[in-house]
């Protein structure tokens, strides 16, 4: 993007420099191909999943909510198909993220910013957002003619009126999917179209429906060149071996037409296969020169392939003088050797396995996750209270967590080495030494224990205690340990 | 720093911004047009805070902004809105009896809470924050009741205390009864004695049990009951257990015996409402000792 500029001609301006940088709007060209291709795919894809998915149905029985994921805020619960998490569990969001930026490095170590070209919000939105400007304003060309006339004729407001109409109204379905995936979707589509839904969804749905029609409408390549830190951070994590949009200098160089390569390849001068034609320039989204090299704006969507690759093939000449490759192999090329591509290198294992390792994790804690649970906390003000009869008791705040779709009945023991009993405050229970308490569905109860241990073997200053909670019906057990103290 | 003006950068083809640190100078790189617009308008948008909200100090005020917003005034809003909350939860607690409050989770849950807090500001100075007790002051973790550990019992005495002067306080003291001349100082440590040898506590040598069995149905039998049972009528403690609100050392029994002991619980009628009241006997209750 640096202007080449002439000493000589430098004005006092230049001399203190432009305050700002004025805007060089982009106006990319249609184009077709292989990547275009994958990336209408992906574009249909990720939306569809985005628009359609909280209206998809799983059923988790009476009471529990039916929507396949739900972040239900007011209760405080997660749902995603088979699972449901409670705020306990956050820790599964940061395996996930984990996850998910560990990916973003693979994906970087292996073809470059496949995440920034192709599935990054920003780059689908502000796509299909270019798709309706083509479709109502025309191609580049027309669109930039129709930018230069000053005159306003009613044909072009009516253009630029149905533009931005249709603009809001993507922007506004976007805004409309976020909230649905906070409530109960189809009962809120209700609520929404006859007004009755609550203040905070309408707000979401304006802030979100103005970010997307100004970023995507506006903004658009400027969030990736100023705003984003993801094109800082990947040139940390791309190496001489990532795959990335490169234009292959080696049969590139010298630049020229048809006729001119003629001439100057019958003088015996180096003449490459480019012809200067700028139709990669004329598609780029951030209306960069791929052969200029790698660049921070490049966000590596592929399309100036596709352009490069119908004009290599009018023309006869081999395809991909633009392509996924990196420097080695052009310079193993020059060399006269044949490229090797290395996709399996130190780095794209260790990244592999951090996923792998997190990923199974997770599953493996997800899959085997107790449904009852519980946490015991020793009452520190006193820690131990000396009895009448000389038996010594500690008092616990126990806290039960029932994450099953059912009401449970439960029994509390305590196991050490010396003979203790226990009992529930508040619990009206029929076996006085072995307290049972019903704990509701998907709820967690808070009891106090009194745990009591005879005066004929009182322990000497601390024994560990083991809290056994048993599901009386099934069988299930949790346990806790902590400490029983002696005075 | 050289000069303030630029100069041209031939490798890049920018101009610099003149400023220069140990040889490193710095490209003009300038922000996008929207970029430097946005910088302004928050700076419109920090002059419309000034005018809409609190914002300048005056000489003994500051300017109150155009709504006469206040932070203090929200703060007392949120204040009487958990007061109406808690009014009607309390009205509840109010309404059931001290034993449905004990059967009811909710119930117990809220009383446990509310007694806990009222608990750590009237009680904890004398009684700890964890009602763990202290010399003098009875521990109301465990099962050894003065006045009784019943509910009701419990809520009689937090309302109008021991000794307070409240017409319905407990009554009954330990007397003095080595001050007022009753038992010689011999017979004090005798009688010491036989209390500790009640509880199963070593007696001194060369004590005569005989005797000491002798002055304390006497002296003391009538409060504290045959074989030193305690009675919860006038509060006297029973003597064969291992609590022991002053002490059980011989020393400690001597002043005991000696002086007499008459501790004071304040009446909390009228000083606090009848559901706090009654929210704090639960939670007494629950401790753990309760009866």
């Amino acid at each position: 993007m640096n202007k080449t500029v002439n000493p000589n001609e430098l004005t006092s301006e230049d001399d203190f420099g432009p305050l700002y940088a004025a805007r060089k709007k982009v106006y990319p060209q249609s184009v077709s191909g292989t990547f275009r291709r994958i990336k209408w795919g992906l574009m249909a894809f990720c939306l569809g999943v985005y628009y359609f998915l909280p209206f998809v149905r799983w059923n988790r029985g009476l009471g529990a909510p039916s929507q396949a994921v739900l972040i239900d805020l007011p209760n405080s619960r997660f749902y995603f198909f088979f699972i449901e998490l409670w705020p306990q569990e956050v820790y599964y969001f940061t395996g996930l993220l984990i996850v998910a930026a560990v990916t973003l490095f693979l994906m970087n170590s292996v073809g470059g910013r496949i995440w920034c070209g192709y599935l990054c919000p920003q780059t689908v939105w502000t796509d299909l957002f270019y798709a309706v400007e083509r479709f109502v304003e025309g191609d580049r060309r027309e669109r930039m003619k129709k930018d230069k006339s000053s005159g306003l004729t009613l044909r072009r407001a009516g253009e630029i009126a149905l533009k931005h109409t249709i603009w809001l109204m993507i922007a506004w379905w976007t805004g409309g999917a976020w909230v649905l995936y906070f409530s109960d979707a189809p009962t809120l589509v209700k609520e929404l179209l006859t007004f009755q839904a609550p203040m905070v969804a309408y707000i979401w749905i304006g802030i979100l429906t103005a970010t997307t029609y100004v970023l995507a409408g506006f903004m658009r390549e400027q969030v990736c060149t100023y705003m984003c830190p993801w094109p800082r951070i990947q040139a940390a994590l791309t190496d001489e071996w990532a795959l990335n949009v490169t234009y292959r200098y080696d049969r590139g160089e010298k630049r020229t037409s048809v006729k001119k390569a003629a001439e100057l390849r019958a003088l015996g001068e180096q003449v490459g296969d480019c012809v200067d034609c700028y139709q990669c320039v004329a598609v780029c989204p951030t209306g960069i020169d791929i052969r200029n090299g790698p660049q921070l704006e490049c966000i590596q969507c592929g399309l100036c392939i596709d352009a490069c690759d119908n004009i290599m093939t009018k023309l006869g000449r081999p395809k991909r003088l633009i392509g996924y490759d990196n420097d080695i192999n052009i310079q193993r090329r020059q060399d006269g050797k044949a490229p090797i591509y290395r996709v399996v290198r130190p780095r794209t294992i260790v990244y592999s396995a951090i996923i792998a390792a997190v990923g199974g994790i997770m599953l493996y804690t997800l899959a085997t996750r107790s449904l009852l649970d519980v946490n015991v906390l020793h009452d520190r003000n006193p820690v131990a209270v000396k009895l009448s009869d000389g038996s010594i008791r500690n008092a616990y705040t126990v806290r039960l967590l029932n994450k099953s779709g059912y009401d449970r009945v439960i029994a509390i023991d305590a196991d050490g080495p010396v003979n203790l009993t226990t009992h529930v405050v508040g619990a009206d229970s029929v076996t006085p030494d072995r307290p049972m308490i019903v704990i509701p569905r998907d709820t967690t109860s808070e009891l106090r224990l009194l745990v009591t241990a005879p005066a004929e073997n009182n322990p000497e200053k601390s024994i560990p205690v083991r809290f056994r909670v048993t599901d009386i019906g099934l069988g299930e057990v949790a346990t806790a340990t902590d400490n029983f103290v002696a005075p | 720093m050289t000069d303030h003006h630029g100069e041209f950068d031939s490798v890049s083809g920018k101009t610099t911004t003149g400023h220069e640190w140990d040889g490193i100078k710095e490209l003009n790189t300038p922000l996008p047009r929207w970029w430097v617009i946005t910088f302004y308008l928050t700076i419109v948008w920090a002059i419309g805070y000034w005018i809409v909200y609190p914002a300048w100090p005056l000489i003994s005020s500051n300017t109150t902004g155009l709504f006469g917003y206040s932070s203090r005034a929200d703060v007392a809003v949120e204040l009487a809105n958990l007061e109406k909350i808690r009014g009607d939860k309390m009205a509840a607690l109010g309404a059931a009896s001290l034993a449905d409050i004990e059967k009811d989770p909710a119930l117990l849950a809220l009383a446990r809470a509310k007694g806990k807090t009222v608990f750590g500001d009237n009680c904890a100075p004398c009684h700890g924050s964890g009602g763990a007790g202290a010399k003098g002051f009875p521990n109301l973790n465990d099962d050894d009741w003065l006045w009784g550990g019943s509910l009701d019992q419990i809520m009689q005495t937090i309302q109008y205390g021991a000794r307070s002067g409240h017409a319905k306080a407990h009554e009954g003291q330990m007397l003095a009864f080595g001050k007022d001349g009753v038992l010689k100082s011999d017979e004090i440590v005798t009688v010491a004695n036989y209390v500790r040898a009640l509880s199963g506590l070593p007696t001194r040598k060369g004590y005569d049990a005989a005797k000491g069995e002798k002055i304390f149905a006497e002296n003391c039998v009538a409060c504290h009951g045959d074989g030193g049972k305690g009675n919860q009528e006038m509060g006297a403690p029973n003597l064969t257990d291992k609590i022991w609100l002053y002490g059980s050392d011989e020393a400690t029994l001597i002043e005991t015996i000696t002086n007499g002991r008459a501790g004071v619980m304040p009446a909390w009628e009228g000083r606090l409402d009848p559901a706090t009241i009654k929210a704090m006997a639960v939670y007494v209750h629950s401790l753990g000792g309760g009866k």
